[in-house]
């Protein structure tokens, strides 16, 4: 075989694999039919077009550290009581500084062997007299707050995959962005605001015994005991008075399932602790019998049942005037566990199905008019060579489609706009060649040598032309975010198969012509 | 079919006073409009803030909207009504009230089903940018233009002689700040897609630009020697003339197909695209060539 035949040969190969790879999007909602045996998937389609929501989250990292720290203090705090420093107060200061006031000098050196012993990690900031008061602040290492930030991250992430796992999205999108970021993309969100809530939900569950030595209504006042706090049931108007310490936190929860009282018809949330927190709940139940224990969401009491007798065997329930929605919801938080640290939506974006639907539909009509108008007018202008110029665009067309399945890559709403330029642009390369053989037949050049030193002419204009709007199109795709960037995807495929259809197919084409067929007249 | 007859010969450079005043008055306008009077509309995607496109299966007047919306103390909102085949639709924007956490998207759906029927409302998009994601998308949008014309600079500087890169960057800077300054002019909404549109438009426009520069070149080459800049100039357009006003009637063509039946959510961009066709045309034509003449002339 010769080396045309061969090249021909490879041109069709390329174009018989593009339309295998852009088959299946030919059948439009139907399924691919039974026996096909090229690929069968169809190019997936941004949110813009089939719908659904795209979200930044922001994990606010600062709270972690500050929960830390919190945590730290009340373990100092146990700490220097068993060393017997004493100690007039320990705050914690926002995000990072732990301050410690103290009596004496001792005071002072014994507590700084305690935290270089025992916290290599806070680190001496400042120290300040007043009134005999002695303050010394601590700073959380840097590199101690940056693995909490991290990790905050990272089990946020986790948490929010586990939920929205749980939830029921299919081909959810979650990737971290940045240090402290989370993308979510989430196709086919029917109720955004059910779905935010779901993820914004920190789901922290604790159990606090309620303080019933104390009146709930002198707390209210601001006679506070010591020890506890007041707090609000979910209604956020019924106060009731709770110890400051829980006795048990949700990450020892094993199952939590949604449950409906057949008495009221009332859904609540079973949940069952694993064998640890069924242990503590025992001793904490056997040790209460006729106390209250509260049952915390988040800071608010969702209820606080008596403890009529010691419960073993680890399970409880959380009631609190539920729907079905909120309590399936809730469900599937605590089993997908809570968030390290709260998170914020920088940028939502929703569009409904409607809109994608009519997104599509509007995307495709452009396409078929443009295509139309432009390859009418390459007839009327060109004749027969407009012909060629049409194979290459449908060609083209093909191609862009196959090589977006073929990546598996997400054509968008702009997607489709870069199709529709590329219909345009594309002929571009043809014109530029066409207008060229033209010249030379003016010239007085037989067919073959017109052909000839038309495309030699015209190959260094055409790709220093498309090289530039390709330099744009990834400049683009690296800068560009979501539907921008499936703009920048179509442009680049639809340079490279354009280049592709000229250069190759249809220089082939025209080669065939003039030589094999021998043409005395190139009709252009 | 032949849309220049061959053998025509334009003399374009005679124009080139009467274009750069057209090119240095439309750029002053531009600047003026952006610098002074109108600014730059960002949309929300730069600017931040909120913005719901709402359909209501019955014709709803702007006045209800914005009735609706103030009872919720959102007067400053933003309502602009969009062509729809049946029932109503506008867009709302709300600007970005800082340190705000509140759901806004839930508020006006709610207040919205109040007033008119839940089951007649449909929230068809919604969006928020809160103000540290629109930062970042401002700074990723300019770097993203001059990482563009660095990149286009470098390529068309090894390409060709410097001269070349000068009128090509200038064509460029002319069809950028003409384009930004319409969108000024007109109170058109500058957003992301619009910034892709730019970038096109600045890749497209050099497209047009250089294969009359290839030509100018090869011209150069075969006159090798003595020539008169000015014919050789008037020439290569000349020749290339028919290719540029063919590219650019079928570019034309898709764009506008885009522009009417593409849909609101699409409409800046196709605007931007159809405005910059034409100025980029307009441009290669009359003001990257005499560039290449001025810079020409100072030369000698």
């Amino acid at each position: 075989m010769d080396i045309f035949k061969l090249k021909g040969l490879i041109i069709l190969i390329v174009i018989v694999v593009g339309l295998l790879f852009a088959a299946p999007n030919f059948f439009g909602k139907q399924d691919v039919p039974e026996g096909w045996i090229g690929p069968k998937e169809k190019i997936k389609l941004g949110l813009d077009l089939q719908g659904g929501m795209h979200l930044i989250l922001k994990v606010v990292t600062d709270k972690a550290v500050e929960s830390r720290l919190t945590s730290i203090s009340s373990d100092l705090k146990g700490q220097m009581i068993d060393k017997r420093i004493h100690y007039k107060g320990v705050t914690s200061q926002s995000p990072d500084l732990l301050l410690v006031d103290l009596r004496t000098p001792d005071d002072v050196e014994n507590l700084r062997k305690l935290i270089a012993d025992g916290y290599p990690y806070l680190q001496e900031a400042d120290k300040s007299t007043r009134d005999d008061i002695t303050t010394l602040t601590y700073q959380m290492s840097a590199e101690e707050a940056s693995v909490i930030r991290d990790q905050a991250v990272a089990q946020a992430l986790e948490t929010i995959r586990n939920r929205i796992d749980q939830y029921g999205v299919s081909e959810p999108s979650i990737i971290p962005q940045g240090r402290e970021r989370i993308v979510l993309q989430l196709p086919g969100i029917k109720d955004p605001e059910r779905a935010k809530n779901l993820l914004q939900n920190t789901a922290i569950l604790e159990f606090k015994l309620v303080d019933e030595q104390h009146p709930v209504d002198d707390a209210v006042r601001g006679d506070v005991p010591a020890g506890s706090y007041v707090a609000y049931m979910r209604d956020g108007r019924t106060p009731i008075l709770l110890k400051d310490k829980a006795v048990m936190t949700g990450d020892l929860l094993d199952d939590a399932r949604v449950r409906i009282k057949t008495t009221y018809n009332e859904p609540y949330v079973a949940i069952s602790f694993n064998k640890e927190g069924a242990r503590i709940f025992e001793r904490v139940t056997t040790e209460n019998v006729g106390n209250r224990l509260a049952i915390l969401l988040d800071g608010r009491v969702s209820s606080a049942p008596v403890i009529r007798e010691a419960i073993s065997g680890g399970d409880a329930i959380i009631e609190g005037r539920f729907t079905m929605d909120e309590a399936s919801d809730l469900a599937i938080i605590l089993r997908a566990g809570a968030l390290p640290a709260p998170v914020e939506i920088l940028e939502e974006r929703t569009v409904g199905p409607s809109l994608g639907r009519d997104s599509i539909n509007k995307g495709f009509t452009s396409i078929m008019i443009g295509g139309i108008l432009v390859i009418v007018f390459m007839v009327i202008y060109y004749r027969f060579s407009g012909l060629l110029a049409d194979l290459a665009l449908v060609c083209n067309i093909i191609l862009i489609l196959g090589i977006l399945g073929l990546f598996n890559a997400v054509l968008t709403l702009p997607g489709i706009a870069g199709i529709v330029l590329t219909i345009g642009m594309a002929v571009d390369a043809n014109v530029i060649v066409f207008e060229r053989i033209k010249e030379e037949t003016r010239l007085g050049r037989t067919p073959k040598m017109a052909v000839e030193a038309g495309y030699n002419n015209a190959l260094s204009t055409i790709l220093d032309a498309n090289i530039t709007t390709l330099i744009a199109a990834i400049v683009l795709f690296q800068f560009g975010t979501g539907p921008v960037r499936g703009f920048a995807v179509t442009l680049t495929i639809g340079i490279l198969s354009s280049l592709f259809t000229v250069l190759f197919l249809c220089k082939w084409i025209m080669e065939w012509l003039v030589n094999e067929k021998k043409i005395e007249r190139i009709s252009i | 079919m032949e849309l220049i007859r061959p053998g025509t010969h334009i003399e374009f450079m005679k124009f080139k006073t009467i274009a750069f005043t057209l090119s240095i008055a439309l750029i002053v306008l531009s600047l003026i409009s952006i610098v002074f009077l109108k600014g730059i509309n960002y949309g929300i995607d730069f600017a931040g803030g909120t913005e719901v496109q709402v359909g209501f299966s019955e014709t709803v007047k702007t006045a209800d909207i914005r009735g609706a919306l103030e009872t919720i103390g959102l007067s400053k909102a933003r309502i602009q009504s969009i062509d729809s085949a049946e029932g109503s639709e506008f867009l709302v924007r709300i600007p970005m009230i800082e340190d705000s956490t509140e759901d806004l998207v839930l508020k006006i759906e709610t207040t919205f089903g109040d007033a008119f029927g839940k089951e007649k409302v449909d929230i068809r998009r919604a969006e928020m940018v809160g103000s540290e994601v629109s930062k970042d998308l401002k700074q990723k949008g300019f770097l993203a233009l001059f990482y563009a014309g660095i990149g286009i600079l470098i390529y068309i500087w090894w390409r060709f002689e410097l001269k070349f890169s000068f009128g090509a960057i200038i064509a460029l800077i002319h069809d950028v700040v003409i384009t930004v300054g319409i969108f000024s002019l007109m109170g058109k909404e500058i957003n992301l897609p619009v910034i892709a549109a730019l970038l096109t438009i600045v890749g497209y426009s050099l497209n047009d630009t250089i294969v009359v520069f290839d030509r100018i070149r090869e011209n150069m080459k075969k006159a090798s020697g003595s020539y008169d800049l000015v014919s050789l100039l008037d020439n290569s357009i000349s020749q290339t003339l028919s290719r540029t006003l063919l590219t650019s009637l079928t570019t034309f063509i898709v764009v506008l197909c885009l522009y009417l039946l593409g849909g609101s959510v699409i409409h800046n961009f196709a605007f931007a695209m159809m405005v910059g066709v034409i100025v980029g045309t307009y441009s290669s034509i009359f003001i990257a060539s005499p560039t290449l003449l001025i810079l020409g002339q100072s030369k000698k």
